[in-house]
């Protein structure tokens, strides 16, 4: 299925933990504007691979190509230099601090020279605010505290910052798993719009239906490899139950 | 704060009839306990400062007030040392002993022949170095904050003893004589050193990235991590800052005694947490203050300050503080989050 829309390509990958083997040879691509969906299983090998892919494991053996050129992901600095951001499940925000804090930690922008250097609160706070609202359609104000912003917010402002450093590729790892109707489809409009914008979203996901709504393409992961993929347009729930179980050959 | 005591509960009986009227005083009720909590240190300073200027003449003369500032000054440096590590979630309990180490570097030095500045810069740097092993310690040798600074507070104070043979070291010095008497306008020296500190301090957490990557660990340290920041390196940083503040501390206590005593000191060390559990820090981290752990050092002071002049035995000073301080931390509970 390689096309020339191929962002990223993950080949043979594997991992064990001791005597565990979390992935045994998972292969999976990834195109240019399109929300691909990860599914399988618990303990199929979603989790390891996706933490390969945002550098916080080193696979066994196996590459990653991205844009045709094999990189080494050394840790998730050294995923997010190569432009791919991952928004994981506990979101990493800092509750004790505001949103717009938590939009620069780690990246901050100051002004001044040399060791007097001082944050630039205004230019975050306004790069911040323009970032969000650009995604979430009832953005909270950069002020307000995490603590006070409903899962929903946090999970739009995660995806916001995940996606506001110029970055190709966005991994989510369940972005609505303890959401709500109403506010899984404002994180899900937030995907949307993502993608409208020529990111590449990595979506993990055990809804089916979500899955069909939102991605265009499906990887199914089990006993650590990617054993088949389908386009969502050629395929039904039922179908992606029965290649998940092994019910279905690929 | 006996006033307050006694308020609340007529308050409550003048509402108690009425059901609805009972919810909404409930609910003014929660309001302003948050209120007192968040405000706990200017407004207990306040209540202070008004009950001991009417029990005592003295107490709000201009001289006493300078004698409180510059008694203050030590306390406030220590608690502003302090307020870093707790917002990481840590806590340096070897903050005094550290300060007592540097003392008798000074003290050492200086009968060794060396002028005031040589033996100011050994304070410093023997108290940094306390600073970096608690740093190492909690940071790379992963050992909870209580215990590693634990061990420091017996090995520096053994050490301060082992160096001086237990014995104070007088020290005569022109300059120590101008930093313990000199004044800018009314405010002595050792208060506007003390002032400096917590501006930078302010400055320092408020306004740079550092600060900020300190209130982010001790909010969520895997969060933090998560985001590029390195942790370790900034609890590291966290224990010598608060261990080189605690150095400059250790030059004023030299000036205000007018010798380097190998002394524990344990009053500084409970008091500068006391300070900051008043000025509303909480000591799970990610909180940051520096004007509440002021004003509670402020608070503190002029708490017994204003026993003593009321001729109260010293013997209940250190009750009158262990009340202050449990009854500060009972009213955290109610602050916002």
């Amino acid at each position: 299925m390689t096309t020339t829309d191929t962002i990223l390509t993950a080949q043979g990958l594997t991992k064990s933990f001791g005597g565990v083997h979390a992935l045994r040879g998972a292969s999976i691509t990834m195109r240019r504007g399109e929300v691909t969906a990860l599914i399988g299983d618990n303990g199929a090998g979603k989790s390891t691979l996706v933490r390969c892919l945002s550098g916080i494991h080193r696979p066994d053996s196996g590459t990653i190509t991205l844009d045709g050129a094999p990189v080494e992901l050394a840790s998730p600095l050294a995923a997010r230099a190569h432009g791919i951001e991952t928004v994981q499940q506990n979101l990493a925000l800092v509750e004790d601090l505001t949103v717009w804090q938590n939009f620069f930690i780690g990246r901050e922008l100051t002004r001044g020279v040399g060791p007097l250097r001082f944050l630039d609160r205004q230019a975050m706070r306004e790069k911040a605010a323009t970032m969000l609202s650009g995604l979430a359609v009832n953005a909270p104000p950069v002020t307000s505290r995490v603590r006070r912003l409903s899962g929903g917010q946090r999970q739009a402002v995660a995806i916001a910052r995940a996606a506001g450093w110029g970055s190709s590729i966005v991994i989510m790892d369940e972005p609505t798993a303890a959401l709500g109707v109403q506010e899984t489809a404002r994180v899900e409009e937030v995907v949307r719009r993502l993608r409208d914008s020529g990111v590449a979203v990595l979506l993990i996901s055990h809804n089916f239906d979500q899955v069909l709504r939102l991605a265009q393409h499906v990887w199914v992961m089990r006993a650590g490899q990617a054993v088949a993929e389908r386009r969502t347009s050629d395929t039904s729930g039922d179908e992606l139950v029965a290649l998940i179980t092994g019910a279905r050959a690929a | 704060m006996r006033a307050g005591t006694a308020n609340a509960p007529a308050a409550a009986e003048t509402v108690a009839p009425a059901l609805p009227g009972r919810v909404s005083a409930a609910v003014a009720e929660t309001r302003r306990l948050s209120f007192w909590a968040e405000n706990a240190a200017p407004i207990g300073l306040v209540a202070l400062v008004v009950v001991f200027s009417i029990l005592s003449p003295t107490f709000l003369t201009l001289g006493n007030i300078q004698a409180m500032l510059i008694a203050a000054a030590i306390l406030v440096i220590l608690a502003v040392a302090q307020s870093f590590v707790i917002t990481t979630g840590g806590i340096d309990l070897s903050i005094s002993a550290t300060m007592t180490v540097g003392a008798v570097g000074f003290g050492l030095v200086f009968r060794a022949g060396g002028s005031f500045w040589v033996a100011a810069l050994v304070a410093v740097l023997a108290a940094t170095a306390i600073g970096v092993v608690n740093g190492l310690l909690v940071a790379k040798g992963k050992v909870t904050d209580f215990i590693a600074t634990l061990g420091t507070l017996g090995v520096a104070t053994g050490a301060a003893l082992i160096l001086t043979d237990g014995k104070p070291i007088s020290v005569l010095s022109p300059e120590l004589l101008r930093l313990t008497t000199g004044r800018l306008g009314v405010v002595g020296y050792p208060f506007v050193v003390a002032v400096v500190i917590g501006v930078l301090a302010w400055v320092v957490m408020f306004r740079t990235r550092y600060g900020l990557h300190v209130q982010a660990v001790g909010g969520s340290e895997e969060a933090a991590v998560a985001n590029g920041v390195k942790a370790p390196r900034v609890r590291i940083a966290v224990y010598v800052w608060a261990a080189a503040l605690a150095g400059l501390a250790s030059i004023l206590l030299v000036a205000r005694i007018g010798a380097a005593e190998p002394a524990i000191n344990t009053n500084y060390l409970l008091n500068s947490i006391a300070a900051v559990v008043l000025g509303g820090v909480s000591l799970t981290g990610g909180r940051a203050k520096i004007v509440g752990p002021v004003l509670g050092a402020l608070l503190l002071t002029a708490l017994t300050n204003g026993l003593t002049l009321l001729a109260v035995s010293q013997f209940y000073q250190p009750l009158a503080v262990g009340l202050v301080v449990v009854l500060a931390a009972l009213l955290t509970r109610f602050q916002k989050r």
